[in-house]
C-alpha cells in the first residue's frame, strides 16, 4: 500500500513534535474585550476612522433613509443601481433611476454595467472604521454585488456599531461568507503613494442611521 | 527519537538564491536608486506602524496573545489540521495535502486542467511564490496572471519581488510606466507616470480578466480549524475579485497558517494590519468557509503545504519561525535589509525573518558556498526585528542559533567555540537584550583601545577568539540609525563579501 501525502505530512508533524517538549500554553487574553462606548462617542470614533479612510459619511434618522440615499445617488450621477433581493424597498422610495435586483445568475459583466449598489450591513467596528458585510444576509447580498460596481452606498445602523474588533467579530456567523471593508479600495504599491480604487469600488458612501 | 522530516527538496522553488548574501548584497549596495526607494518606503511604513500601534493601550497584550496562540497552534498542529480538513470538507470544499512544492504544483495543475481553462488569476501569495507555481504552470501551458498591482508590475517586468508587502518597491513610477507601455496590450501610449494613472491602466487591463476568469489561485492568511473558515487580507479588491467571481477557487496554504478558534481572529486582525501597512485595518478582508451555494466559487480546493515546514517544526528553535504571520514589520526596521533590498536574500522570504525561515525550510546545504548558509550572517543582530514582531519571534536568537548550526556543520575552529558561547547567551533573550540595551556598558567593560580583550561570563567564549569592538556609547538601535552606523554596515557587508566563508563574523 502506498502512503498518501496526507498520512506522510501528518506523520511528519507528529514526528517533529515528538522530538522535543511541548510546554503547555495558556493564551493570555488580557487585551481589551467587551468594550462599549456610549452612542455619541462610538459615532464620533467611527466617523473619524471612516473619513480617515476616504469614505464619505452622512448621518440621518431612520425616517430620512430614503431621502438621503436618493441624495447620494443623485450627487454621484448614479442612474442604474443594483440592490440585494432582501433590501427594504422603502429605502429606494426617493430614487427615480433604473433598479436592478441581484440574483445568483446575474453574470459579473452585468454587475459591471451598474453605476452603483445600495446595501445594508451586519455589524461595524468603530475603532478601525470597518464595516462587516454578511454575504448570507438577504439585505447585503452576494459578495460580487458590493465589489464590481464602482459606487457602494452602505447603510449602517448605529446600534450595530461595536467599539473594537473583538466586540464586532463576536457578532458574526463564522460560516457565512463575510467581507470586511475599511474605506474604498486602495493601493500604495507605486512609490507608496496612496491611490483610491484599483479593483474594488472607488467610492464608499456610508449612511449612518443614528436612531436605529 | 523519531525521524527528522525532510526539508524542501534541493533545487526546487524559490527558497535559494544563486549567490551568497554578501555577494548579492555587494551589487545591490551599488544601486543608489534602490536604496533611496527602499529607505523612503521602510521609513514611512515604520512611522505609520508606530503611530497605529501606539494608539492601542493593549498592544503588548495583543502581542502576548498572538505569540501564545501560535505556540499553542504548533503544539497541537496534527489535530488542528485534521479538524480544518474535516470542517472544510463538511462545507463542500476538497482538501489536498502536499509533501513539498513539487507535489503542490502538480495538484494545482491537475485541478486547473480539470476546469478546461488554460489561464488562472492569482492573488498575491507567498506560498505559491515559494514553490514557483507560476513557472510550473507556464511549463504546463497554463498562464498565471498576478492581480495584485505590485505583483503584476513584477511579473510584467520579468522581475522578482523585493519586499513581502510591497514587492515592487524597488521600482519608481517612470520605470513602471515603461513596463506598462511595453507589456500591457493596447495601453494608451500617452499614459502618464502619476500613480493614479498607472493604477487606472492596471485596473482596465485586469477588469476584463476578472469578468471572464474561470479559476483563481490564492494563498491564505489564516485558516480556522474550529470552523473551516479561510481568510485573505488585502487592500485593492483584486483578492475579492479572485475569491468571488471565478467558478473554481484553489487556495494553497502552508500548514503553519492554521489557527485554532474563530475568536483568534480578533487578535490577528488587530496585529496584522497595524504591523504590516501601518493601517488600523486593511481595506478588505474576505472570510469564506467551503462553498456557499449561489455566492462565489462553486468548487473550492484547499492545498495544505509542508515543503520543509515540518523540518522547521522539528527544531525547537526553528519552530518559532513558523509563528510568522508575514506582516513584514521586521523588514522595515532592519538596517541590513534597508541597505541591500530583498533580492540579496535570494528567497521568497527576505529580510530578518527570511534569513531565519529560508534555511529552516530549505536547509543549509553541505556545499560550502550554499547561499542559504550565508543568510544567518545577514544581520547586525541589533534586535529591532524582535521588538517590531507582532508575534514576538526572537529573530536575533534564532539567527545566532543558525550560525551555530552552520559552524557545527562546517568546521571546528575558534569561531565555532565562540558561536557556541554566543548561542548559549542568545538562548536567554532577556540577558542578551539587557546586554545590548545597556548604553555605555560596552565602554565600561572595554579597554582603552575601544575593544574588549576579555568579556565577563557568559560572553567570554566569544571574546577568546577575537577582539570584540566595543559598542558605541548610545544604544545599538540609535547607532544603527546614525550615519556612522550606516557607514559601518556598508563596510561590513563589503568586507563580508570577501570573508564570509572563513570568517562569518565579519558580516555582522
Ligand atoms: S517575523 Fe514577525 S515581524 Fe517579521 S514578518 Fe513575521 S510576523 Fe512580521
Amino acid at each position: 500500500m502506498t502512503t498518501t501525502a496526507r498520512e506522510t505530512v501528518l506523520r511528519r508533524v507528529q514526528d517533529a513534535l515528538a522530538r522535543s517538549d511541548r510546554p503547555e500554553v495558556t493564551v493570555p487574553r488580557g487585551y481589551r474585550t467587551g468594550r462599549s462606548l456610549p452612542d455619541g462617542e462610538r459615532l464620533a470614533l467611527f466617523t473619524d476612522r471612516l473619513v480617515d479612510y476616504k469614505a464619505q459619511v452622512r448621518t440621518c434618522t431612520a425616517g430620512a433613509t430614503a431621502t438621503v440615499i436618493a441624495e447620494v445617488l443623485r450627487a454621484r450621477g448614479a442612474r442604474k443601481i443594483g440592490v440585494p433581493p432582501g433590501l427594504d424597498p422603502a429605502w429606494l422610495a426617493g430614487y427615480d433611476g433604473e433598479l436592478r435586483t441581484d440574483s445568483p445568475d446575474l453574470p459579473a459583466p452585468r454587475l459591471d454595467a451598474l453605476d452603483g449598489v445600495v446595501t445594508a450591513s451586519a455589524v461595524s467596528c468603530a475603532e478601525t472604521g470597518t464595516i462587516f458585510l454578511d454575504g448570507a444576509a438577504a439585505d447585503q447580498g452576494r459578495r460580487a454585488l458590493t465589489l464590481v460596481p464602482d459606487l457602494h452606498v452602505c447603510v449602517v445602523d448605529l446600534s450595530s456599531v461595536r467599539t473594537g474588533v473583538p466586540e464586532a467579530l463576536a457578532r458574526l456567523v463564522p460560516e457565512h461568507p463575510t467581507t470586511l471593508i475599511s474605506g474604498p479600495s486602495a493601493t500604495s504599491d507605486i512609490e507608496l503613494e496612496r491611490v483610491e480604487g484599483v479593483h474594488g469600488p472607488r467610492t464608499l458612501e456610508v449612511v449612518i442611521r443614528t436612531d436605529v | 527519537m523519531p525521524a527528522v522530516p525532510p526539508r524542501s527538496p534541493y533545487g526546487t522553488g524559490h527558497l535559494r538564491g544563486e549567490r551568497t548574501f554578501p555577494e548579492a548584497a555587494h551589487d545591490e549596495l551599488g544601486n543608489e536608486q534602490l536604496r533611496r526607494n527602499l529607505g523612503r518606503a521602510t521609513h514611512s511604513i515604520r512611522a505609520k506602524r508606530l503611530d497605529v500601534t501606539g494608539e492601542l493601550p493593549d498592544w503588548e497584550q495583543l502581542r502576548d496573545a498572538g505569540s501564545a496562540i501560535k505556540t499553542d497552534t504548533m503544539n497541537r498542529l496534527p489535530g488542528l489540521l485534521e479538524q480544518l480538513e474535516r470542517k472544510v470538507t463538511e462545507h463542500g470544499g476538497t482538501v489536498h495535502w502536499a509533501r513539498d512544492g513539487v507535489e503542490a504544483n502538480e495538484i494545482v495543475t491537475r485541478l486547473v486542467r480539470r476546469t478546461g481553462s488554460d489561464e488562472v488569476l492569482k492573488v498575491k501569495s507567498m506560498a505559491t511564490q515559494e514553490i514557483g507555481l507560476n513557472e510550473h504552470l507556464a511549463s504546463q501551458g497554463i498562464a498565471a496572471l498576478e492581480t495584485d498591482l505590485a505583483e503584476l508590475i513584477v511579473q510584467l517586468a520579468d522581475d522578482r519581488p523585493s519586499h513581502i508587502l510591497v514587492p515592487a518597491i524597488h521600482r519608481n513610477r517612470d520605470e513602471i510606466r515603461e513596463i506598462f507601455l511595453r507589456r500591457i496590450p493596447g495601453v494608451d501610449p500617452a499614459l502618464g507616470a502619476a500613480p493614479a494613472e498607472l493604477a487606472a491602466a492596471a485596473r482596465a487591463y485586469l477588469r476584463e480578466k476578472f469578468m471572464t476568469a474561470e479559476v483563481a489561485v490564492s494563498g491564505a492568511n489564516f485558516g480556522i480549524a474550529e470552523t473551516g473558515t479561510l481568510s485573505v487580507v488585502e487592500s485593492e479588491g483584486n483578492g475579492r475579485m479572485c475569491l468571488t467571481l471565478p467558478e473554481t477557487l484553489i487556495t494553497v496554504m502552508g500548514i503553519e497558517k492554521v489557527l485554532p478558534r474563530f475568536q483568534d481572529l480578533e487578535v490577528f486582525l488587530q496585529l496584522l494590519p497595524r504591523s504590516s501597512t501601518g493601517e488600523r485595518m486593511n481595506p478588505y478582508t474576505s472570510l469564506w468557509t467551503g462553498v456557499t451555494p449561489g455566492d462565489g466559487p462553486q468548487e473550492f480546493h484547499l492545498v495544505l503545504l509542508d515543503n520543509g515546514r515540518t523540518a522547521a517544526l522539528a527544531d525547537t528553535i526553528g519552530r518559532e519561525a513558523l509563528n510568522c504571520i508575514r506582516c513584514s514589520a521586521c523588514l522595515n526596521v532592519c538596517p541590513v535589509y534597508e541597505r541591500t533590498g530583498g533580492h540579496a536574500y535570494g528567497s521568497t522570504y527576505p529580510g530578518p525573518i527570511g534569513a531565519v525561515l529560508t534555511p529552516q525550510l530549505a536547509g543549509m546545504h553541505a556545499a560550502k558556498d550554499d547561499p542559504n548558509s550565508s543568510l544567518p550572517y545577514a544581520s547586525s543582530l541589533c534586535g529591532a526585528c524582535f521588538d517590531a514582531c507582532p508575534v514576538k519571534i526572537d529573530i536575533p536568537s534564532l539567527l545566532v542559533e543558525l550560525r551555530h548550526q552552520h559552524t557545527e556543520q562546517s568546521k571546528t575552529t575558534a569561531e565555532k567555540l565562540a558561536m557556541t558561547a554566543a548561542a548559549a547567551v542568545m538562548k536567554r533573550p532577556k540577558l542578551f537584550t539587557a546586554a545590548q540595551r545597556t548604553a555605555g556598558l560596552g565602554r565600561v567593560l572595554a579597554g582603552r583601545d575601544g575593544t574588549f580583550s576579555r568579556l565577563p561570563p557568559p560572553f567570554q567564549g566569544w571574546s577568546d577568539s577575537r577582539d570584540t569592538p566595543a559598542p558605541p556609547p548610545q544604544s545599538f538601535r540609535s547607532w544603527f540609525a546614525s550615519a556612522d552606523g550606516a557607514a559601518t554596515m556598508r563596510a561590513a557587508a563589503e568586507e563580508g563579501a570577501r570573508h564570509t566563508d572563513d570568517d562569518p563574523q565579519e558580516a555582522q
